[in-house]
């Protein structure tokens, strides 16, 4: 299929979903609104909310701290991942200690914590980055730690021939190895980045998506809720594809599924 | 003045501890010395141990007994003297061949602006001088064996052990890199111990061939040398009468060993 057949079909479906709401939500079938206002709002009351966001500027704010909020989420969860993972990977004693911990404190729902993280921190941006990095530090945390471990016996060998140290075979066999793998999940964690920061604003805060959703809902705003959640769509889509263009430019060297010779 | 030896192996025994505890006596008493300069290859039966000797050779391996002497020196950890062509592709994949190449200088502490000339010139000396920025999973096995050649030549090293370097590949591209090879070795004629199943490719190759016995506790059966002139073209070397009683000669050895190598192997499944 060509793009933009493809592209044209994309919209399509979203010309229908929301004209099939507007309808839904305003012209009675049988004498009844199917789409409640109260509870369903419709779509131009939507887009006059997001428009009068931006048109004030107001949005800009809320944008600018969920940004920050994941931006430092993901800094310093990956960082943390990066580190414990080699670590663990290149000590089994200390991995094979910690293991039952590094799964009891993974299976806990990171939600849970929320509360914890406001008491210690605050109800600043601290708190919110505190729950994004949980998020964030086991998911990059698992992906180096099994990259280091599974690097190919026969690339090790080679280096070692090569005559490397044992500095030099970390800087050039098992550093990308474990980079290579943490990129590979660089969209999960990404976006669970996003995920901590809003939930934690949505828990208790007094800037950002979250709050702006969570006030909506406070006073049956259902219109300011859905413009929240378009606005926060948008925002991780934009995320999501500057994840992809900095994935492309790192990951060169990778075969694509797509690649005949593996 | 009699040829330094590069590689000694005396009576080197290579055992491997199971699973279950036994100990698999993988070679025993292996004698085999390559003089500076000589082309020798070590062709078995599948699992005889040949890959094994090779590692010992390189230091990747300790033996059970016996020692191990590089250039007359006993070998304690690596064989820095080394370079190894493995069977198995071995290239970096994050790194560009050129990058591939170069890295052999920049881990000897050759600064980048210097190694990465000297990368370019050896990645065209094995015919890939257009593909310098290509990694290797844009390039074909062949390829890839190109460059994992040029990786492991440009540090000059004065030995070169090989193993299985050309089995992955096609019939054509085999002889293709066999012709590379025997060029490139011609040039200053490092000691080499090449590993193959092909007797074909031992003889064409090769000074001397050495035969392995089935496996386990497999020992060195025979040694051939193989005294076809010099410059050789392994396209046409096939074809002259000589290499063609010597493969005879070998083959009726080999043949036994091969079989019983397959006896074992079908013995062992079943076993499993």
């Amino acid at each position: 299929m060509s793009r933009p057949t493809l592209f044209a079909l994309q919209v399509l479906v979203a010309v229908v979903c929301i004209v099939l709401w507007q309808v839904l939500s305003t012209v009675p079938v049988f004498g009844k609104i199917l789409l409640p206002p109260f509870f369903f709002s419709n779509p131009f009351d939507v887009f006059s909310q997001i428009v009068k966001w931006f048109a004030s500027g107001v949005i800009w704010k809320h944008l600018g701290i969920t940004l920050a909020e994941s931006i430092l989420a993901f800094v310093i969860g990956s960082l943390g991942g990066v580190l414990v993972g080699f670590w663990f990977a290149r000590q089994p004693l200390v991995a094979a200690v910690f293991d039952p911990y590094v799964k009891m404190v993974n299976a806990l729902p990171r939600v849970v914590l929320a509360p914890i993280f406001a008491l210690w921190l605050g109800l600043g941006i601290w708190s919110k980055v505190a729950l994004g990095v949980t998020l964030v530090f086991f998911i990059v945390f698992f992906n180096v730690y099994q990259g280091v471990k599974e690097v190919s016996r026969t690339v090790l060998d080679n280096g070692r021939m090569l005559g490397m140290s044992e500095r030099q075979l970390m800087q050039h066999v098992y550093w990308p190895s474990a980079l290579s793998w943490m990129f590979s999940s660089l969209h999960t964690s990404v976006g669970f980045a996003v995920v901590g920061a809003v939930v934690g604003e949505y828990l208790g805060s007094a800037a950002g998506l979250g709050y702006l959703i969570q006030q909506a809902e406070g006073v049956f705003d259902v219109a300011g809720v859905f413009a929240g959640m378009f606005v926060l769509s948008a925002f991780v889509i934009l995320i999501d594809f500057g994840v992809t263009l900095v994935e492309r430019r790192l990951l060169v060297w990778r075969p694509t599924a797509s690649d005949g010779r593996g | 003045m009699s040829t330094p030896t590069a590689v000694a192996l005396e009576d080197a025994k290579v055992a491997f501890r199971l699973g279950d505890g036994r100990i698999y006596t993988a070679v025993e008493k292996a004698h085999l010395a390559v003089a500076q300069g000589e082309f020798v290859a070590i062709v078995g039966p599948t699992g005889c141990g040949k890959s094994t000797l090779l590692n010992v050779a390189a230091g990747l391996l300790k033996p059970a007994a016996g020692s191990v002497r590089i250039f007359d020196r006993p070998l304690a950890g690596l064989n820095r003297d080394a370079g190894y062509l493995f069977q198995a592709d071995a290239l970096f994949p994050w790194k560009t061949a050129l990058d591939n190449v170069a890295i052999g200088l920049e881990i000897k502490g050759t600064p980048r602006a210097e190694a990465l000339p000297r990368a370019q010139q050896w990645l065209t000396s094995v015919g890939l001088g257009a593909f310098a920025g290509r990694y290797p999973h844009m390039l074909s096995g062949g390829q890839r064996k190109r460059v994992a050649l040029a990786q492991v030549l440009i540090r000059d090293p004065k030995i070169l052990l090989m193993d299985e370097p050309f089995g992955p590949l096609d019939a054509q591209t085999r002889q293709v890199m066999g012709n590379l090879l025997l060029d490139l070795w011609n040039a200053d004629r490092k000691a080499v111990l090449f590993v193959t199943h092909d007797l074909e490719e031992a003889i064409a190759l090769a000074d001397r061939v050495v035969i392995m016995s089935a496996g386990p506790s497999s020992r060195i059966i025979g040694d051939w040398r193989v005294s076809l002139p010099r410059p050789r073209d392994i396209f046409e070397v096939r074809l002259d009468k000589e290499f063609h009683e010597l493969h005879r000669e070998i083959w009726s050895v080999l043949k036994d060993e091969v079989m019983k190598g397959y006896a074992q192997s079908t013995h062992a499944a079943e076993a499993v």
